[in-house]
């Protein structure tokens, strides 16, 4: 959050304490060092399972620990051209980007109507969204697959966009409500004089002063519903509905020999996740320090 | 959770409304205002009705409905009309497998705060100073925490077997008599838990801590090195005050997380297993004997104690130790105060 100004005013503001060489000539090295032992311990298995992708069968069972000698290509090749990855590929980016555009949508609407409509009732709503953050989804896990079941929605993506939608709810809410509080009363009776109604203040001011908060809230939106196993677990069995998560899991059972061609698969469907993160980390960790610490 | 927090800031503006007229006054006013004042109601319903509709659906009817399927001896098919009474939750309070599960729940846990804590302070401290490269670093180790369970129970599952990387690795290296059966031995199996989870977690405890340091004001080190306090003085007697309110929180939503585990137990032990092995929890319990079996009455009374456990847990934590924060961290109230820093 304070990222941008602190780094600024440290260097200077360093100087001018006392014996700052001896601090730093203890602190460099050993900092370095459990820094480089930290990525190695958080890089290391994801690297085994990238690696391991590379070898044989053969390969991993006289040597677990090893590397490829040959790397081979064909676990990767067997994956990439396989249905299974595509489609579990496909539908995990089409649930991802539906609960995503229906979270930050229907988010966006309910608490711009929490944040600048005076109405009774309107403390209600926001405690009752915000109730929701005492039912994680493995509470109401049971009968919300009773639920999805009652409304047919079982082995439809639709049956776990639309809880994934309800789940988010309330992290968004409580995210979004200050921010569009924040949006000072000037410019709203400014835009109203220029004869713009409250739903094109809406469109034309909100939207895209907001912006920051929205984004934050539609990545982990979209996190979630990429990384969920326990929804789908419940709500799809055939496999042509699965989505990554489960494509993965399935796939290990059911190719629990070849255990190259499973770390073939696992890598590359981490693959989406890691460009995702590398494309918005800044937005990732600040929201979730955010969202988290205030 | 924390109701009572989430509702003060919202009161006096719903209630009193300072700047506006109570709506009954404004009811009554001229015909062109009424007219406005139907638009306005039009436009909160549309606006809000679909979130509402899509939240009481699945979320909250579906949580009173566990409440009454609990009553009942109910295979999930027509009515439930086996009405049992308190017998779901005799069954599930008197087995012993299900006290094992709480008991897993409740060591892993206290294992998390105990390992994860001091681990992510220290790892923030370290980070926290000057270096190259600190931005690269926070990227790498977040890593963990964004791959999706599955991908990191698989990966684990594979290492961590008997004739995996690791068992091998350690004999490479000379210390084949560490070799262990660290998935099936009951005595080991909940530390390889406590590993994975501290390994996938910890990052998201680490930039936690970090962001709390950053909101600590430089002048109070630099006035306690003029004072002659040593760097862990400083450490003990500013940053880990200071960074209370950070460490309360991140410690509540560890505890949450601890009690709801699920995913990596599932993935990596599969639901057979969990329970000889000693890493079964309420949520592999339930998922057992209520979905796999079809009992979904005797399932939902499973989540309702489930529910129960972690809301005395949340009400006790935030009782005991959230309340000494001025503001909760979880309500809108923080998120303005996080944005104004």
């Amino acid at each position: 959050m304070s990222t941008s100004t602190a780094p600024v005013a440290e260097p200077q503001a360093k100087q001018q304490v006392l014996r700052p060489t001896q601090k730093l000539a203890w602190g460099s090295p050993v900092t370095y060092l459990i820094a480089v032992v930290l990525i190695a311990a958080c890089l290391g298995p994801v690297l085994y399972i990238i690696i391991g992708g590379f070898r044989t069968n053969s390969q991993i069972t006289l040597d677990p620990s090893g590397l490829p000698s040959p790397w081979v290509f064909t676990n990767y090749a067997d994956v990439l051209t396989s249905a299974d990855f595509w489609v579990a590929m496909g539908n995990s980016t089409i649930a991802a980007v539906a609960t995503t555009v229906g979270t930050v949508a229907l988010g966006m609407m309910a608490s711009f109507v929490i944040a600048r409509y005076d109405f009774g009732g309107k403390g209600l709503m926001y405690s009752l969204f915000a109730a929701g953050l005492m039912f994680p989804m493995t509470v109401a896990i049971t009968p919300l697959y009773l639920m999805v079941r009652t409304l047919g929605l079982t082995n439809t993506l639709a049956g776990i966009i639309l809880p994934q939608i309800a789940f988010a709810l309330p992290v968004t809410v409580i995210i979004l409500v200050p921010f569009l509080r924040a949006i000072p009363a000037e410019i709203e009776e400014a835009a109203s004089i220029d004869g713009a109604s409250r739903l094109g203040f809406f469109w034309r001011m909100v939207l895209p002063l907001s912006m920051p908060g929205v984004i934050t809230v539609g990545i982990l939106a979209f996190i979630n519903s990429w990384n969920n196993y326990m929804l789908p677990l419940f709500i799809l069995s055939d496999p042509g509905t699965f989505t990554l998560p489960l494509g993965v899991a399935n796939f290990a059972s059911q190719y629990s020999v070849d255990t190259a061609r499973v770390l073939a698969f696992t890598s590359l469907s981490m693959i989406p996740a890691l460009i995702f993160f590398s494309l918005f980390e800044k937005r990732i960790v600040g929201g979730l320090t955010g969202a988290v610490k205030g | 959770m924390s109701d009572s927090q989430v509702l003060a800031p919202e009161g006096p503006s719903a209630v009193g409304g300072g700047s506006t007229p109570p709506p009954t006054a404004r009811s009554a006013g001229t015909p062109r205002r009424r007219g406005a004042d139907w638009r306005k109601r039009a436009e909160i319903a549309v606006l809000t009705g679909p979130a509402i509709i899509v939240f009481l659906t699945f979320v909250i009817v579906p949580v009173v409905m566990a409440a009454y399927y609990g009553f009942f001896r109910w295979k999930g098919f027509g009515p439930p009309t086996d009405f049992a009474g308190l017998q779901n939750y005799v069954s599930i309070l008197t087995d012993p497998t299900f006290h094992d599960a709480v008991r897993h729940n409740f060591t892993i846990v206290v294992l998390s705060l105990v390992i994860q804590g001091p681990v992510a302070i220290l790892f923030a401290l370290l980070m926290n100073q000057k270096i190259r490269g600190r931005s690269i670093i926070r990227v790498l180790i977040f890593v963990p925490y964004v791959i999706s369970e599955v991908i990191v129970g698989t990966g684990w599952a594979l290492m961590m077997s008997d004739t995996g990387a690791f068992n091998t690795l350690l004999a490479k290296i000379g210390l084949g008599n560490l070799e262990q059966s660290w998935l099936a031995d009951p005595d080991i199996a909940l530390w390889t838990l406590m590993l994975i989870l501290t390994w996938k977690y910890v990052g998201f405890a680490v930039i936690l801590m970090l962001a709390g340091l950053q909101g600590i004001p430089d002048e109070l080190y630099e006035a306690a090195a003029i004072d002659g306090a040593s760097f862990w003085q400083q450490q003990f007697r500013i940053t880990l005050p200071l960074l209370g309110p950070t460490i309360r929180i991140w410690a509540f939503l560890s505890m949450i997380g601890a009690l709801q585990l699920f995913d990596l137990v599932n993935i990596i032990w599969g639901q057979y297993v969990a329970a000889t092995a000693g890493t079964s929890t309420m949520a592999t319990y339930m998922y057992l004997n209520g979905h796999l079996a079809g009992n979904y009455g005797f399932g939902s009374a499973v989540a309702v104690v489930l529910f129960l456990i972690s809301l005395v847990v949340a009400l006790v934590y935030q009782r005991l130790v959230l309340r000494r924060d001025t503001e909760g961290a979880l309500t809108g109230a923080s998120g303005r105060k996080g944005r104004k820093k």
